[in-house]
């Protein structure tokens, strides 16, 4: 169990992690997620007593970081990829965490063959690939068998099978009751490993809940209608309480009304429609337009009408779910 | 998937200092730049004592008197530690900075969050590498050197008064130097700037104080750290310098200030 409160870090004028307030509960896959520099190494760091917040404070199982009996035992972390000495091998890295928590040495050797780095753990570290780095930090997060887990963007530069390995592991762990918080930029794998959700944005706190109430609100559901004659329908659906916007190629977008809706106010109109189709926005589209204020970096696109046609969107048909 | 294992039992208490001692010792064997620059201080050390040594043999009936008022056999058999004292500041940089630049300092600090604790032990167990090398070294030098001025210039024994005491002296020099580059180190967070930091502190500003008017010099060198490690290894106090005495006393002055800034900056700095 991890309990943030008021939890705030500032550099300078800029305020990196803003008053952010969350628990993060055992047994579920907690995913935490921002644009990249929104402040969640910041918040993953203040977890783990690296760096101090100028304000509030965060507990793990009730305690602070440096009040932990054995930290190793009680939580495991994977904070960056590399954070190990080049020219030492895995297994020496691994024996001298080890032996600050009295952990012992055949425990070593297991977590070695359990992130599939045994052919390699006698190699020099500074040889490894991203995706052998991100294993060793694995590796150190288990070595204690904490119950209480912190990985920071943990599939950066892992190929397909790396990446389906994290999530099954991620998953094993949170079955096993551990309390597992995983950081990333990238929704669509939030989806696909997390159980509940913390989202942020510059610092501050977006929304926190379970993915599935998540997905729910997020997906957005507009009608794509195209036709000859739409430019005397727009009044008409405006009228029916729609909002409406006009695509590129000359389509229509419509919130707010169901498609039948639309279809049956064309026809009292005598509109001849060529398209009526229902569209919903992905969960990338949903979280990006979450975020969309907060993003730190970006290029001066202009932010574009709710449910227009945008390249950075790719909306997609509606799934019976 | 289970990544539980049931021989892992919690042990009582809290975790404690003989693990970070053990760890810090594994840290410090198991990378190559702790060989490479305890290799660099044996041979330069020695190298510099036996050119040094050799030198004066050679030409001893020709130096002045006034040279030969001031002869210390002892202090020109450990001179070599003029020039190898560079290469143990170096390692105790290392051991520190190579932790911040690498980011192993944040898996060594999220294992033991007590930072005092990490760095009395880095310390401890550097200082304990360093400073049987050291001594061992020291000895080495000493009675190599004194063999090579035996019969062509007045040699040293250890049985003579404060011989001894300035072999050991020395060698506790380098452990205590070592030290003082650890504590660079942790105040700087940077090789490239600790060890600029450490070359400006034993050779750029003795230097610079030569180029001052003399009294200044005289009043001021004696204090920096090349030269009380030169009066920690002589047996015949020169004019401007420390007794072996005072001059340990300013080396663990050093030692103290470097190390204790160090923990307090470690304690209050984000890692």
């Amino acid at each position: 169990m991890i309990e943030a409160r008021g939890l705030t870090k500032r550099y300078g004028k800029t305020t990196a992690v803003d008053d952010l307030t969350f628990e993060v509960r055992p047994g579920q896959v907690t995913g935490f997620l921002g644009p990249n520099g929104s402040g969640k190494s910041t918040t993953m760091r203040m977890i783990m007593g690296l760096d101090a917040p100028d304000a509030g404070s965060v507990r793990i199982n009730g305690r602070a970081y440096g009040d932990l009996a054995w930290p190793l035992r009680e939580v495991g972390a994977l904070l960056e990829a590399k954070a190990f000495h080049p020219g030492r091998s895995a297994a020496h890295h691994l024996t001298a965490l080890a032996q600050t928590n009295a952990i012992p040495s055949a425990r070593v050797d297991e977590v070695i063959e359990l992130v599939g780095l045994g052919s390699v753990a006698h190699r020099r570290a500074g040889k490894f690939s991203l995706g052998m780095g991100q294993r060793l930090g694995m590796a150190s997060a288990l070595l204690g068998d904490p119950g209480v887990l912190l990985f920071d963007e943990p599939i950066n530069g892992l190929d397909p099978e790396g990446i389906r390995w994290v999530r099954n592991l991620l998953k094993g762990l949170a079955g096993e009751g551990r309390t597992v918080f995983v950081s990333s930029h990238l929704m669509s794998e939030m989806a696909l490993t997390a159980d509940h959700l913390v989202v942020i944005g510059r610092g501050a706190m977006i929304a926190e809940m379970p993915v599935a109430t998540f997905i729910a609100q997020s997906s957005q559901h507009f009608v794509r209608v195209r036709g000859p004659q739409l430019a005397g329908l727009i009044p008409v659906l405006q009228g029916a309480g729609a909002t409406v916007a006009r695509d590129d190629d000359g389509a229509l977008s419509v919130v707010g009304l169901e498609p039948s809706t639309i279809g049956d106010l064309a026809g009292a109109h005598q509109v001849v429609l060529h398209e009526l189709s229902l569209q919903a926005a992905s969960l990338e589209e949903a979280f990006m337009e979450l975020t969309h204020d907060s993003v730190e970096y970006r290029g001066d696109a202009p932010p574009l009408p709710r449910g227009s046609r945008d390249p950075r969107r790719s909306a997609e048909k509606v799934r019976s779910a | 998937m289970t990544t539980t294992v049931a021989t892992l039992k919690r042990p009582e208490g809290h975790y404690r200092a003989s693990g970070s001692f053990r760890s810090e010792w594994t840290k410090l064997y198991t990378v190559r730049s702790t060989v490479w620059t305890l290799v660099t201080l044996v041979v330069a050390s020695i190298g510099v004592s036996i050119l040094a040594c050799a030198e004066t043999a050679s030409h001893w009936a020709t130096l002045s008197a006034a040279d030969k008022v001031g002869y210390d056999p002892t202090n020109l058999s450990l001179s070599g530690f003029a020039l190898g004292q560079l290469a143990i500041g170096v390692l105790g940089v290392l051991i520190i900075t190579a932790e911040y630049s690498t980011g192993t300092i944040r898996a060594t600090l999220a294992a033991v969050p007590n930072r005092p604790l990490v760095l009395a032990t880095k310390a401890a167990v550097f200082g304990v590498v360093a400073l049987l090398v050291g001594e061992a070294l020291s000895f080495i030098m000493f009675l190599s050197g004194q063999s090579l001025l035996s019969g062509r210039a007045p040699d040293a024994t250890l049985g003579q008064p404060g011989v001894l005491g300035a072999v050991v002296l020395a060698g506790v020099y380098v452990a205590g130097l070592g030290l003082v580059a650890l504590g660079l180190g942790a105040i700087i967070r940077h090789t490239a700037g600790a060890i600029s930091a450490l070359v400006g502190l034993l050779f750029i500003v003795p230097l610079i104080l030569k180029a001052l008017p003399q009294s200044i010099d005289n009043s001021l060198s004696q204090y920096f750290p090349s030269e009380v490690g030169s009066a920690m290894g002589s047996v015949h106090q020169q004019a401007h310098t420390l007794s072996p005495l005072a001059a340990s006393a300013v080396l663990c002055a050093y030692v103290a200030v470097a190390l204790g800034i160090g923990g307090w900056l470690m304690v209050r700095r984000d890692a």
